[in-house]
């Protein structure tokens, strides 16, 4: 298969770990990664934060990126920017776009993966062939569990992985508390969910706290980081992505890196 | 058509029409969301008292609505009746109007809550009494009614267990169907104490004890007040029923002993049919209490001759529900049947409580339908206008919702809507120009790499950020930021590593796959 592969700006930018990660479990799979080298963002942050009209070229510029038909799915590890792709670009474009915009954001959407969706529902796969000797507990980050509706794919796919010690976390579904410029503008609010999540995840014993969101993430990881928790966040796609002959080495703690 | 000019007349442009007018009362609050819940986070008893409470209901909630095989498809009538009702409000408010007066009912149409307060003033004046029994009501809260009663000399006496313990208290409710959840019953054994005539003086907190001193104080009430004022779940235009459910009783009471029954009710409760309630009976206590049943619903159609209230009236409460329903995208937040579920499961809402509103709707559906009952100013500081964003947008409220109200989109439309009116502010430029940077590849790399260096300075050698200024102060106060990494992905990519790195990966895989081919074969061999 011929993938498109968005890095979103965050992962691009701060979490490039995440995407190489993705890029390499695909090219393991078998298929073509291609990156449009001309994506950014596809404006997550302005629609959420209130605004519609200045997200607009970002979603052009995503539908010209990934509108290419020689390509069979688009795929990012991120499952708020997937949420964003699928369910408010086409709210900005029914709003402040012109009909072709609207054809492309409908003809893009379609195509439209956050990881685990792809490699469960498109791909067919749930044993990656992946390696990871650690104890690992994961967050259904909201926007996969309840705008996407992953359900348990990300969980079908850990469970596969080869060696793993996987701890259930208490009260999983519950948001921690990032929500992007909310962390900023209630920002107590957002730290005492963050500290009932983090309590959550010390609980588990887990040495990794994973999800399928590298915001959620970096919120997750800041938070274990201040209380020197001990445990450390990775990304699903970096399990998914680390074998017997690459293992992915266990990273430093996040209060001692 | 012929016209009777003959045509070709020109009539002008039709004029825009001007947007109805906002509610008054209880639906705005002194201060911005972020300012009134840092006050409330730091408050543990109430944080304790809430998560108890709202985790217990959230549990009894999934069970009751689990066990329904066809609970979705009950939210989707549920959603499918409130969108036909406010699609043909009018003729059904009408509708609703004529049959309570053929069943001997009197109704008032009150466009705000000065309006409405009005009404039921003069019709407590006009029945000569100077007190009142009261059902547990939002819409009364919503516009101040025992306020203004008692700005004229007129005694409202709340009998609904948990508001009467807020209006002994001189409180405020904080939530929608527990108004005293913020309260524990040591506090209650005080404020009941403090607030009710002759009560025993040695009263405990054992909450059997507690109830008997209310029950005995409210029986007094229930034998001698000659005026109930009740609010409505629904009211049915087909026959001109109207309907209210509760767990005490104490409604029934109000709304059998007296002599005069005053129903101030919003418009937006009214239902086409009653069949309707076969729908909403269910869905109603599932959602709210997590009961299958709620112990009583009384259901009134006008009056009945030597049975209950021998005058009722009705007052249709407008109060900025015309102006909601103005709103294409909006109006959706009228569907509501103040059940609650959505406070239940708000994480936010879970921690700062039914104060930080500041409206008498509190939690998500409080965060969309306060600013459009009311108006968000796009004038700075008006603390409707903070609503919208007091959520994470995690979605928890819209899967709790029996009428399926997509909340965390209605937020985002506010937002914008908020956006759209506040003119210039330093956050739209702020927005603007990450937009423009983010729209230019070119750019947008350029801007990775000169804020990489920075970044990591900043984070110094364990490569974390621990402090950062203002606006980001927030975050840092309790979260830690990694260090940007040295190199983006696109780079990566770009590198020889990269490359090298994703062809490594793709012959691993190939190798895995004819490995595990070969195995099938010689495990075919095997078996032959």
């Amino acid at each position: 298969m011929r993938i498109g592969l968005f890095a979103t700006c965050l992962g691009d930018t701060l979490f490039p770990d995440a995407v190489k990660a993705t890029a390499v479990l695909l090219a393991r799979l078998g298929h073509e990664v291609v990156f449009p080298p001309e994506q950014t963002c596809c404006g997550q942050m302005h629609v959420n934060t209130g605004y519609q009209r200045e997200p607009v070229p970002l979603v052009r510029n995503f539908a010209e990126q990934f509108g290419d038909p020689s390509l069979d799915a688009v795929v990012m590890p991120s499952g708020s920017c997937a949420g964003s792709v699928r369910h408010q670009h086409e709210i900005v474009a029914a709003r402040y776009g012109d009909a072709a915009l609207r054809a492309r954001v409908a003809a893009v959407k379609a195509k439209t993966y956050e990881l685990s969706e792809l490699l469960v529902d498109v791909l067919g796969v749930t044993d990656v062939g992946a390696y990871f000797p650690h104890r690992v507990t994961y967050h259904p980050t909201c926007h996969s569990l309840r705008m996407l509706r992953v359900g348990d794919k990300p969980l079908r796919l850990l469970r596969a992985v080869e060696a793993i010690d996987l701890a259930e976390l208490p009260e999983a579904d519950t948001c921690c508390g990032f929500g992007g410029t909310f962390a900023l503008k209630n920002a107590g609010t957002s730290a005492a969910m963050l500290r009932d999540k983090t309590d959550a995840v010390r609980s588990t014993g887990a040495d990794v706290c994973t999800a399928g969101d590298s915001s959620c993430l970096m919120h997750i990881g800041g938070g274990l980081s201040r209380i020197e928790a001990g445990t450390r966040t990775l990304h699903l796609a970096q399990i998914l992505a680390s074998t017997r002959t690459a293992p992915h080495p266990l990273p430093q703690p996040e209060a001692t890196r | 058509m012929s016209s009777p000019t003959g045509g070709g007349t020109f009539l002008g442009l039709p004029a825009v029409p001007s947007r109805p007018p906002y509610g008054t009362g209880n639906l705005r609050g002194d201060r911005a969301f972020p300012e009134a819940a840092r006050e409330e986070l730091g408050n543990d008893q109430l944080r304790r008292n809430l998560a108890k409470a709202t985790r217990t209901i959230r549990g009894k909630r999934l069970a009751v609505t689990a066990e329904l095989p066809d609970w979705e498809q009950l939210r989707e009538a549920g959603a499918a009746i409130k969108t036909d009702t406010m699609n043909r409000l009018p003729e059904l408010l009408e509708q609703l109007e004529r049959k309570v007066t053929e069943h001997g009912g009197t109704v008032h149409w009150a466009r705000d809550g000065v309006e409405a307060n009005e009404i039921v003033t003069r019709l407590v004046q006009e029945s000569g009494s100077d007190e009142v029994i009261k059902v547990k009501s939002m819409a009364t809260q919503e516009i101040g009614l025992n306020e203004h009663l008692e700005s004229r000399g007129i005694t409202a006496h709340e009998t609904d267990l948990a508001e009467l313990i807020v209006q002994l208290a001189g409180d405020r409710p904080s939530h929608i169907l527990v108004p005293a959840i913020h309260r524990n019953r040591e506090e209650i054994r005080d404020i009941f104490r403090a607030g009710i005539p002759g009560v025993d003086p040695g009263l405990d907190a054992v909450p059997a004890h507690l109830a008997a001193a209310a029950r005995a104080h409210l029986r007094k009430k229930f034998m001698t007040v000659p005026v109930a004022v009740s609010g409505a779940n629904f009211g049915i235009a087909e026959t001109g029923t109207l309907s209210v459910v509760e767990s005490e009783g104490n409604g029934r009471m109000c709304l059998t002993l007296p002599r005069t029954l005053i129903t101030v009710m919003g418009i937006e409760k009214v239902l086409p049919r009653y069949r309707d309630l076969e729908v909403f009976l269910q869905l109603l206590p599932r959602s709210s209490t997590g009961e299958r049943m709620n112990p009583y619903t009384s259901m009134w159609t006008g009056v009945t001759p030597g049975d209950g209230p021998q005058e009722f009236h009705l007052v249709l409460l407008d109060n900025g529900r015309t102006a909601a329903l103005a709103d294409r995208i909006g109006r959706e937040a009228l569907n509501c049947i103040r059940c609650s579920a959505c406070l239940n499961v708000c994480p936010v809402y879970e921690r700062t409580g039914g104060h930080s509103y500041g409206s008498t709707y509190p939690g998500p559906i409080g965060a969309v339908l306060t600013p459009q009952l009311a108006g968000m100013d796009a004038a700075k500081n008006d603390p409707n206008s903070s609503l919208p964003y007091a959520s994470s947008l995690c979605g928890a409220c819209f899967d709790a919702c029996p009428v399926k109200i997509d909340i965390p989109s209605l937020l985002v439309e506010l937002r914008h809507q908020h956006t759209e009116r506040s003119g210039t502010t330093a956050e739209k430029l702020v927005m603007r120009a990450a937009a423009a940077v983010m729209r230019r590849p070119a750019l947008f790399t350029a801007a990775q790499r000169v804020t990489a260096a920075p970044g990591r300075l900043v984070a110094g050698r364990d490569e974390v950020v621990s402090r950062l200024p203002p606006p980001f102060d927030g975050w840092t106060d309790s979260r830690d930021l990694p260090a940007p990494p040295r190199q983006t992905f696109r780079s990566w990519l770009a590198s020889e590593e990269g490359a090298a790195t994703l062809r490594e990966a793709a012959e691993e895989g190939r190798r895995d796959r004819e490995g595990r081919a070969a195995g099938r074969e010689d495990d075919d061999e095997e078996a032959r």
